[in-house]
């Protein structure tokens, strides 16, 4: 049973944005999907007195590819970026990912800026979008700011995002023919199970050398993190066995992953450094 | 208690099953529970947790877990349970094939089964079986072990093709 709050429903953006901000004395709490506000409030993890939904907004969701760019609204739906035909070719990693992402249901009211906002490190949109390098777009009554993702999250459930400030927009830079985007989620079964260890990682080459790396790593740190110094090691390289070998490896030692019911820290180790040598391997491979 | 409506309470007119019906609810008051209390209780608790799928239903044709909705939010949408697909005497393709396969036996699971099926083909009418999986992975079951089921929603979905419709 949930206990109670206050419901607006409004159906503009700037009736959002006041709600949030002040609304009648308590700052109301933005919902979309529900799969993790709802359960949390069940769960008395979070009590709060205002709630206000976003679901009457149809601009905050959405799919936009333009020449340059991909954005997606808001409360774009984790089925809707399963089911675009347009991201299947530019962000394809992230497609990945919402196939392996919960169950059905929990696919169909899940969006985007929600499994960014609930600042899960087992996250599985954020790996493959913080591998395309995509930046948040926040506003608030009193302007809005682009962040980067990977400058996003700042603890454990812990980001940059003022409580008066709502996700308006996730883009990233659509990706040039000679790259390549990939994911992999490893987890006790295929579907509706919690990640063990995500492995994103998006590529580049040019001429036989690598020209950009990116591995983004979920459910083995306080938050989903990229490998910087492994990326380092591969960029400008001409990529071999033996140096993605050394690059996965830097990648576990700039993780931090914990033992739990899922698995042990050490398991999550060794799947990072199989998987971010697999998928390295794999994008190399597909594109020399 | 009247028809008022302030941020805590209103009076809702849900369509459920192509029925409209008027029912006062509190803001935080889930649409599972709300089609529980309105006798439409062929949608079951399980985890509410988004977990089971027990409770599934369809808004607007795409299956969702009722226990993660809350019932103001779909105030203006078509809300279909299990027994808005078909009945005993008109069941639907995918109501005869979960009984021809054996794909029911304690039968908790069922109803949040069939409608996640009858989301899932809405959208892919000619599922593999890794789709079927897909579609499915977010209903648990306790007593087949799933395989009759995923029979009896590829078969349903060829009688479904086969009849031109897929609703």
């Amino acid at each position: 049973m949930l206990s109670g709050f206050e419901l607006d429903l409004p159906d503009t953006l700037v009736g959002v944005l006041d709600l949030i901000a002040d609304g009648r004395g308590t700052p109301a709490v933005p919902l979309a999907g529900g799969t993790s506000l709802i359960v949390d409030m069940r769960a008395r993890r979070t009590m709060p007195n205002a709630v206000v939904w976003l679901g009457k907004i149809p601009e905050l969701r959405g799919i936009q590819v333009t020449q340059d760019h991909v954005r997606l609204g808001p409360c774009t739906t984790v089925s809707d970026i399963l089911n675009s035909d347009e991201l299947a070719g530019s962000g394809v990693s992230l497609v990945r990912a919402a196939e392996a992402f919960g169950g059905q249901m929990v696919r169909n009211a899940a969006t985007v800026a929600g499994n960014i906002a609930c600042n899960s490190p087992a996250s599985d949109l954020v790996p493959p979008l913080m591998a395309l390098d995509a930046e948040v777009i926040l506003e608030s009554r009193s302007g809005s700011r682009t962040v980067a993702l990977d400058r996003y999250f700042t603890g454990y459930k812990e980001d940059v995002r003022r409580t008066d400030e709502l996700i308006t927009g996730i883009s990233w830079k659509r990706q040039e023919e000679s790259s390549v985007d990939l994911f992999h989620k490893l987890a006790r079964r295929k579907g509706d199970a919690i990640t063990v260890v995500g492995v994103a990682v998006n590529m580049a080459v040019s001429d036989g050398t690598c020209m950009r790396a990116r591995i983004a790593l979920g459910a083995v740190a306080p938050t989903v993190l990229r490998a910087k110094r492994a990326e380092s090691m591969l960029e400008g390289e001409t990529l071999t066995p033996g140096l993605i070998e050394a690059a996965a490896r830097q990648a576990t030692e700039e993780a931090s992953p914990i033992d739990d019911v899922r698995a042990s820290a050490t398991y999550r180790r060794h799947g990072i450094q199989v998987l971010t040598a697999r998928l390295l391997t794999q994008a190399w491979g597909r594109l020399t | 208690m009247t028809s008022e409506t302030d941020m805590t309470h209103k009076t809702l007119a849900l369509e459920v099953n192509g029925r409209v019906v008027e029912t006062r609810v509190p803001a935080h008051r889930t649409l599972l529970d709300a089609l529980r209390d309105l006798g439409y209780v062929e949608v079951k608790r399980g985890c509410e947790k988004g977990d089971c799928g027990a409770c599934a239903v369809l808004v607007d044709g795409v299956a969702l877990d009722s226990c993660l909705t809350l019932a103001w939010t779909v105030e203006g949408c078509s809300v279909t349970t299990v027994t808005g697909l078909g009945n005993r005497t008109e069941m639907h393709p995918l109501q005869e094939a979960f009984v021809e396969h054996g794909a029911i036996q304690c039968g908790y699971c069922t109803p949040g089964l069939i409608i996640a099926a009858h989301s899932m083909l809405s959208e892919n009418p000619s599922p593999s079986e890794a789709d079927i999986r897909n579609g499915l992975s977010g209903n648990l079951c306790r007593c087949t072990g799933y395989t009759k089921v995923f029979d009896a929603v590829a078969k349903a979905a060829g009688a479904m093709r086969e009849a031109g419709e897929t609703s």
